[in-house]
């Protein structure tokens, strides 16, 4: 670890336009920190020569004085996120060895915008997750070790299957991890049900899942077309904010992306939040939960009322139904999304008599039980039968629930305050093996921002009485994701930075 | 759906005899018309017929992960061009959804169709019937736009298929009929109705060799005056004889079963035109559950009423428009005008043709001397050997009574080997027809000499004038102008 791998995505920013560092020993030290880091598992490919490489251009180009408005900064790639000539999997055996000829727009972007790939990021197999544990690649550890571990025992158990040692959640575990690990200064993620924000709530990052349609969803791997969006993971309010102006934005190849400006997200920190109705909604105040998240919660509030903010109670009625709704339509896309994967024509393929024992056998090859688990379910709400029971249903509950905030906001509302997850990060191997909902329960807070297409934001707000991570989420209106900005500061602010894991895993 | 309503009133010509009684046939169709258009629905890839396999395949047909479908506007205005020609509603808003199958020449694994909310609903058809003469209409129940699959190969390897996804993504129309036909050649007749109105408004070049129009046929039988029975539905069949034929054979199996005291199972059959019979493919335990849902990658479709209209005001004059017009400007009967008007470019040589001449003789000549003739030698008027502009001057050439219409035929013989320009054939050739009385006189006066005794007759019996005409027309060499001839043998022989 080193200095330059702690920096803020803005400091470094800064630095390299004032030529007091360069783009190489930036990306360098990343590089070496990345090796260093490798038992940890964020990264499931590493591409240190194209780092190089493109540091040096990024070089080139400060020194020309037409550097990119993210040049030479150092990120990783989730690997959803089709990358040319960079083999892409998904996280899945079903894609093993699969390389794209081409490059998915929000990844281009970042390019052209002058950032470094320092490689790709793991991730539950197709998303599907929120542990980071159904990864072809295996599980990935957080940087943060469960109370009262020893270094010795942590970097022991690391060695090993790292069974008990923290998630850094799902589905974005890697980048969650990789972020707060220092090895990179930035990553790229992707938010279905919660995979932004319950991992950066997990590791103390910050995430956001912007509206529905902000970041084209052009080449990358789909998981529910209607819920999936990109975003970004970073270490503070305003590097996710500097991050996500070059990765939205529209694009004609997409055409649930919206044509509207992107704004300078940067511009909204340290906007005054006076006057601003922060809506607290009674019914997230779910069955369980423990006391410490809703002290946290109560913390919270008083941050953004001291700032200014007035705070009122609010109702979104149809919150309970959120999860199981979002349990039938997720799976249902899913199940049609994943149908190419069929080993005709790239990907896995294991031979069989026939073309259907070869699907058959490909398919059972290739994807993991909790992928099959998706597609079976998908596959039987969609069915002649009992499509209108489950499919239409929960569609309509998604009208109800996209109604629920639409009157909040406007009955004057400016953002909406919620818990981030419903408890601070588990152990590997700990939760879902019995029974999956036990796992679909992390996304109780987060599902219902993607079923409303709402833009999101998961900040870190304290650490529990064990001395983990928990964040908060403030869900603003459709585009308005400057005024989360401009309210996860006056949190990051007030809570205080969390300081992140010292490299115990060298 | 709309419920299924019987349309047609009962004609007895139509029925078929079966070993116990009449029967009636009962016909559907859903026709799948690849749209004309430089790319594919969802991708820039080219649609264009051929090509080495998979030249036409881009990220999107090949469905690469994180790829996304985006609409051709092209395709969406062809369909609503399509639409407006079958007198159809056209629906501001329709949605796309997924029709999921496996199948290895799908490569999303699901089609991209219009299930609930198609682009264009009930509309109509006109029919003529040329073998048992009369007119039908036949319903239109809707029509959609959905992607064409890809083709597997299976004869390129002993072990292995292989798969071209050329056509993978290609707009196709499905143009689903009311069952409303009662004949198989009323099914032919539609389809080539169908196929003219396709034509005429550019959005299918109806290419039935090259797979560009396919018929799904639906067939049931019933005794005459009862409910509709069950269907079967003959896929893919590529020629409207084969369908003609299918249906005939259906038609035919159906009554067989039922007439020995079985029933019809609902299923999907093929065609074996080698065979020229049809066998079952699945029945409909067997059928797919295609779990169709609304494409999420695409927003529903939505245009303006403005946007119809402005497609609408660039439509060509449509089929049944030309044919009243040819029948009203022409004086046509509606058979030549129905003939004319069934392909384009044949109505618009006549056009040519008859273009400040008399109707009824230009449609004469090209119906009966050059469509006769091009039939013949199995070309159509874009290859033909006469142009327009030389049958009309024929036309002319007769009119102006420059030549008779006997001698007109030798005229259309050397143009049509021979090309050049029929004035100046005629004036080279000294096919001129004689109007000069004096000559035609003189020929006469010969001919009434050396045949008292014919006078005698002729004065007798006034019949017998045409075989002095033949005779003078023999001693002219067929140039004198039959009129004159006719006017001055009646003076001569006083009759």
């Amino acid at each position: 670890m080193t200095d330059l791998t702690h920096m803020t995505l803005a400091d470094a920013r800064d630095a390299l336009k004032a030529k007091k560092i360069s783009a190489v020993e930036l990306t360098d030290a990343h590089i070496a920190a990345v090796e260093a880091a490798r038992s940890l598992g964020a990264y499931v490919l590493e591409t240190p020569d194209q780092a190089r490489m493109m540091a040096k251009a990024s070089d080139d180009k400060i020194s020309k004085g037409v550097a990119g408005p993210l040049e030479g900064i150092p990120l990783g790639i989730k690997d959803l996120y089709a990358t040319k000539g960079v083999r892409t999997t998904a996280c899945s055996h079903i894609l093993a060895n699969f390389v794209p000829q081409y490059e998915s727009t929000v990844s281009s972007q970042l390019w052209r915008d002058g950032a470094v790939m320092l490689g790709k990021l793991s991730n539950d197999e197709f998303a599907m997750g929120s542990s980071n544990e159904s990864s072809a690649f295996g599980p990935v550890a957080s940087p943060w070790t469960p109370p009262n571990w020893s270094v010795e025992k942590a970097k022991s158990v690391l060695a090993g299957d790292k069974k008990g040692l923290l998630v850094p959640g799902g589905s974005s575990g890697g980048s969650a991890s990789a972020v707060a690990a220092g090895l990179c200064l930035g990553a790229t993620a992707t938010d279905t049900g919660g995979s932004i924000r319950q991992p950066a709530a997990f590791t103390g990052t910050v995430g956001i899942k912007p509206t529905y349609g902000r970041c084209s969803r052009w080449g990358i791997v789909a998981f529910a077309s209607s819920l999936d969006q990109a975003g970004p993971i970073a270490r503070t309010v305003r590097d996710s904010a500097i991050m996500l102006r070059s990765m939205a934005g529209h694009d004609p190849k997409d055409t649930t992306s919206v044509d509207r400006d992107v704004p300078d997200y940067e511009a909204a920190i340290g906007r005054s939040v006076k006057g601003m109705k922060i809506g607290i909604p009674k019914e997230y105040r779910v069955d369980g939960m423990s006391a410490e998240i809703d002290a946290l919660w109560t913390k919270g509030a008083d941050m953004l009322r001291a700032a200014g903010a007035e705070i009122v109670e609010i109702s979104l009625p149809h919150t309970k139904y959120a999860l199981p709704a979002y349990y039938i339509v997720a799976p249902a896309e899913a199940s049609s999304n994943l149908a190419r994967y069929d080993g005709v024509r790239y990907g896995l393929r294991v031979p069989g008599k026939d073309i259907t024992d070869m699907y058959e056998k490909t398919r059972a090859a290739g994807f993991g039980p909790e992928v099959r688990r998706r597609i079976m379910i998908g596959t039987y709400v969609l069915s002649a039968g009992y499509y209108d029971a489950y499919y239409v249903r929960a569609q309509q509950i998604r009208t109800l629930i996209k109604q629920d905030f639409e009157k909040a906001y406007a009955a004057g509302v400016d953002a909406v305050l919620t818990p981030a997850t419903p408890s601070p990060a588990f152990g590997i191997g700990e939760k879902g093996g019995a029974d999956p909902v036990e796992m679909y329960l992390n996304d109780v807070f987060t599902v219902t921002v993607n079923m409303a297409g709402l833009p999101g934001l998961a900040v870190p707000a304290g650490l529990s009485s064990d001395g983990l991570p928990l964040g908060l989420q403030l869900v603003g209106r459709p585009f308005d994701e400057e005024t989360l900005f401009s309210l996860g500061e006056v949190i990051e602010q007030a809570a205080g930075r969390t300081k992140l894991p010292e490299a115990w895993w060298v | 759906m709309n419920a299924i309503v019987d349309t047609r009133t009962l004609d007895p010509k139509k029925l078929i005899k079966g070993a116990t009684g009449d029967w009636e046939v009962i016909i559907g169709l859903e026709i799948h018309a690849q749209v004309t258009s430089h790319a594919k629905l969802f991708s820039g890839a080219s649609a264009e017929y051929g090509g080495e396999p998979n030249a036409h395949v881009s990220l999107v047909d090949a469905a690469m992960p994180g790829m996304l479908p985006v609409i051709n506007e092209e395709c969406v205005a062809q369909a609503i061009r399509t639409g407006l020609g079958l007198k159809a509603e056209i629906n501001l808003r329709s949605v796309f959804d997924r029709k999921n199958y496996f199948y290895p020449d799908l490569p999303q694994g699901y089609q991209i169709s219009q299930y609930k909310s198609p682009i264009v609903g009930e509309g109509e058809v006109i029919v003529d019937l040329p073998e048992s003469g009369g007119q039908i209409t036949v319903g239109i129940e809707r029509l959609h736009l959905e992607q064409d699959a890809g083709k597997s190969l299976h004869d390129q390897s002993p072990s292995l298929s292989f798969v071209d996804l050329n056509r993978s993504g290609v707009a196709l129309m499905e143009i689903v009929s009311k069952p409303d036909m009662r004949s198989s050649e009323e099914a032919r007749a539609y389809v080539t109705k169908l196929r003219t109105i396709l034509r005429y408004l550019g959005t299918c070049d109806g290419n039935m060799d090259e797979g560009s129009l396919r018929a799904d046929v639906n067939v049931s039988v019933r005794r005459p005056g009862e409910g509709f029975g069950t269907r079967c539905e003959i896929k893919n069949v590529n020629s409207i004889r084969f369908m003609g034929q299918a249906i005939e054979y259906e038609a035919r199996r159906q009554i067989g079963v039922l007439e020995d005291g079985g029933k019809i199972d609902q299923e999907t059959r093929l065609y074996d035109a080698s065979k020229g019979e049809t066998r079952s493919m699945r029945s409909k335990e067997e059928a797919h559950d295609y779990r169709y849902f609304p494409d999420p990658d695409l927003l529903p479709l939505e245009f303006t009423q403005d946007y119809v209209n402005e497609l609408a005001s660039h439509l060509p004059e449509l089929p049944d428009d030309k044919k009243a017009r040819f029948i009203k400007d022409y004086g046509l009967t509606a058979y030549d005008a129905g003939v004319l008007i069934a392909e384009q470019d044949q109505a618009n040589y006549y056009e040519a043709v008859a273009n400040g001449r008399d109707g009824k003789m230009a449609a004469n000549w090209v119906i009966n001397e050059l469509f006769g003739r091009l039939n013949k030698e199995g070309k159509d008027v874009s290859t033909s050997p006469v142009s327009a502009a030389q049958l009309g001057a024929i036309v002319d050439l007769i009119t102006e009574n420059v030549i008779s219409g006997k001698l007109a035929k030798d005229l259309f013989e050397i143009i049509w080997t021979e090309g050049g320009d029929p004035r100046q054939v005629v004036e080279t050739r000294g096919m001129k027809q004689v109007t000069d009385t004096g000559a035609i006189e003189k020929a006469i006066d010969a001919v009434i000499a050396a045949n008292p005794d014919k006078v005698a007759q002729a004065q007798a019996k006034p019949t017998m004038i045409g075989w002095f005409v033949g005779m003078v027309m023999k001693e002219t060499g067929g140039k004198a102008n039959p009129q004159v001839v006719n006017d001055l043998l009646k003076a001569k022989l006083g009759i």
